[in-house]
């Protein structure tokens, strides 16, 4: 709900994306990796990287009801003056360990933070995530390519694969597939997951963690706009904020399905 | 002349880098396929664990320097000035200029020096582009001294700072004891009332010996090296064009963004006097020996020497 209190408040913003991520960012930051948002710098945490940069009110959400900073600053997102940039920035918010915006980058980064920490010996792992679009940058493949090359065991890519971009349909604009076969080839375990399953994330994770020797990539079928009827599947919901009515809609239909959980 | 000791600044790099991994074990190397040229070679044999080679990638290598530099390293990414400043400019200016991150870049092989290899390796836009990233410190060393000295100084500075060395031999110009790097200091070199010459990087010791010759026709030349482009040493610059009046600078780099452009900017706000600018004319350079592409571009002391004569209407 975060994801639409902060577009639409910003009038501006990624809801698309951010929401066929929300399961995995929850997952994440409330059960797998290692953190303390009373000590955001702790050195021995585990590391995020949003690869996918664009998808900050998913990422902003999930640490601010986390506790990284006020759930409250939310309707700040995007505006002027306010720390929360339009994308992650590591310098003015507490928690995002990697600026990214610029499609490629993030997962090379995630590269070098996986080797550093390998080197220095500790337990810590380094978690990147990325869309599927996002694949068709070059850097991509320098960086998967490194990865296993550095036998980054500490290192999972996560690949969220809702099939839009902003232009269409993945296959459409231009064709990553297949992605499994390739991420194989460049050396990797794959595990394919629905990306909205909590069940299915745990698993993943957990079998991530005990591979040794090669980093491990989860790749995600996942829904565009997830949770919301009229943004599901949608392109156009990319780079696109709520109005009035859509934002109504939007909160009602992720408050039903909230209790509806909680019922279950 | 033939008794002046030369060395190339990308040999001072590998060998700086050495010293600084023997003192501080955060020193962490990368290379992207060109460690035999970019002179971090020397550094894999002592520390192979240091040594991370990045495969023909650098805009990859560039973020995982940014990366690593989260996790208590201090990197040294090190390619050509052209794949450093040119290919990768966009992962500098987004993943380590951005967040300020402590990454420190070694780019060889800069400016038309790179001679045989022709046009396409040889960057004379690397001052332009880095320059223009907020927080980014740029050096372009005048010899081995101050190549060596500059590596330790950017290791010192916390944020990123690109250095810029040479393929070619270059004569040793600071082995005095009174030599000392000063991050964003200027060196006023030669005293002079007539006209100062303000060079950087190889055209340091060509001003110096523009200014010799002029001396013998009686003109009073000033040199200042500059080896921080930026931050630039505003109060030196002032203090010579109020001297002198008369400003040439000399670049290895093109004339559009570098050193002249940074000198000009300073004194046009400040203290306006003539400038004249020596550097590559917004054109690109060819294959050739180093030594004779660097006469042929201009970018030698007869033509600073000619150029300061015009100036003073001599």
């Amino acid at each position: 709900m975060g994801i639409i209190e902060s577009t639409y408040h910003a009038k501006a913003g990624h809801p698309g994306g951010s929401l066929s991520s929300a399961e995995v960012l929850t997952y994440l930051y409330f059960r797998e990796m290692n953190i303390d948002p009373e000590n955001p710098k702790m050195d021995n945490r585990d590391r995020f990287v949003l690869s996918k940069g664009h998808c900050t009110p998913g990422l902003y959400s999930v640490l601010a009801y986390r506790g990284f900073f006020p759930v409250e600053d939310l309707k700040t997102f995007r505006h002027i003056d306010s720390y929360l940039q339009g994308h992650p920035s590591m310098t003015s918010v507490p928690g995002v360990d990697m600026s990214t915006g610029s499609l490629g980058q993030g997962i090379s980064t995630a590269c070098g933070m996986a080797l550093g920490l390998k080197k220095r010996g500790g337990p810590e792992r380094v978690y990147a995530l990325l869309g599927d679009g996002e694949l068709q940058e070059g850097q991509v493949w320098e960086a998967l390519m490194f990865g296993a090359h550095y036998s980054l065991d500490n290192l999972c890519v996560i690949i969220d694969n809702n099939n839009l971009q902003i232009d269409g349909a993945i296959t459409d604009v231009m064709s990553p597939y297949p992605i499994r076969e390739k991420l194989e080839a460049f050396g990797y375990s794959v595990i394919e997951v629905d990306g909205h399953s909590f069940e299915e994330l745990e698993q993943a994770f957990n079998t991530a963690r005990n591979t040794k020797g090669k980093p491990t990539a989860i790749l995600m079928k996942t829904i565009k706009g997830k949770g919301v009827s009229f943004m599901e599947n949608k392109a156009a919901w990319h780079g696109k904020a709520p109005n009035d009515e859509e934002y109504m809609t939007a909160i009602r239909e992720l408050s039903q399905a909230a209790s509806s959980e909680v019922t279950k | 002349m033939s008794e002046i000791r030369k060395v190339a600044t990308r040999d001072s790099y590998g060998a700086a880098l050495v010293e600084l991994g023997r003192e501080h074990p955060d020193v962490i190397v990368l290379d992207a396929d060109l460690a035999g040229a970019t002179k971090t070679g020397v550094f894999k044999k002592e520390f192979p664990d240091r040594h991370i080679n990045c495969g023909i990638a650098e805009a990859n290598m560039m973020c995982v320097a940014g990366g690593l530099s989260t996790v208590g390293y201090v990197p040294f990414a090190s390619t050509f000035a052209m794949f450093a400043a040119g290919r990768a400019f966009e992962q500098v200016r987004n993943t380590i200029g951005y967040p300020h991150l402590n990454v420190k870049i070694g780019a060889t092989h800069g400016g038309i020096s790179v001679g045989e290899d022709g046009a396409s390796h040889q960057c004379n836009e690397d001052f332009a582009t880095m320059r223009s990233i907020p927080g980014m410190v740029v050096i372009c060393p005048s010899d081995d001294i101050e190549a060596r000295a500059a590596v330790k100084a950017a290791y010192e500075h916390v944020g990123p700072v690109y250095m810029r060395f040479g393929r070619m031999a270059v004569p040793v110009i600071n082995d005095n004891p009174g030599y000392k790097f000063e991050l964003g200091k200027g060196i006023a070199l030669r005293d002079g009332a007539d006209i100062t010459i303000v060079a950087t990087g190889l055209m340091v010791a060509e001003a110096l010996e523009a200014a010799e010759s002029l001396a013998g026709e009686g003109i009073d030349a000033q040199v200042i090296n500059i080896h921080t482009i930026k931050p630039i040493d505003e109060e030196l610059l002032i203090s010579a064009a109020k001297k002198t009046g008369k400003i040439i600078t000399a670049e290895e780099h093109s004339i559009i963004g570098g050193l002249g452009e940074a000198v000009c900017s300073v004194l046009s706000e400040n203290y306006p006097v003539p400038v004249k600018r020596i550097g590559i004319n917004d054109e690109f350079g060819h294959s050739g020996p180093a030594a004779a592409l660097l006469k042929q571009f201009g970018l030698c002391s007869e033509n600073i020497a000619k150029t300061a004569k015009e100036m003073l209407g001599r």
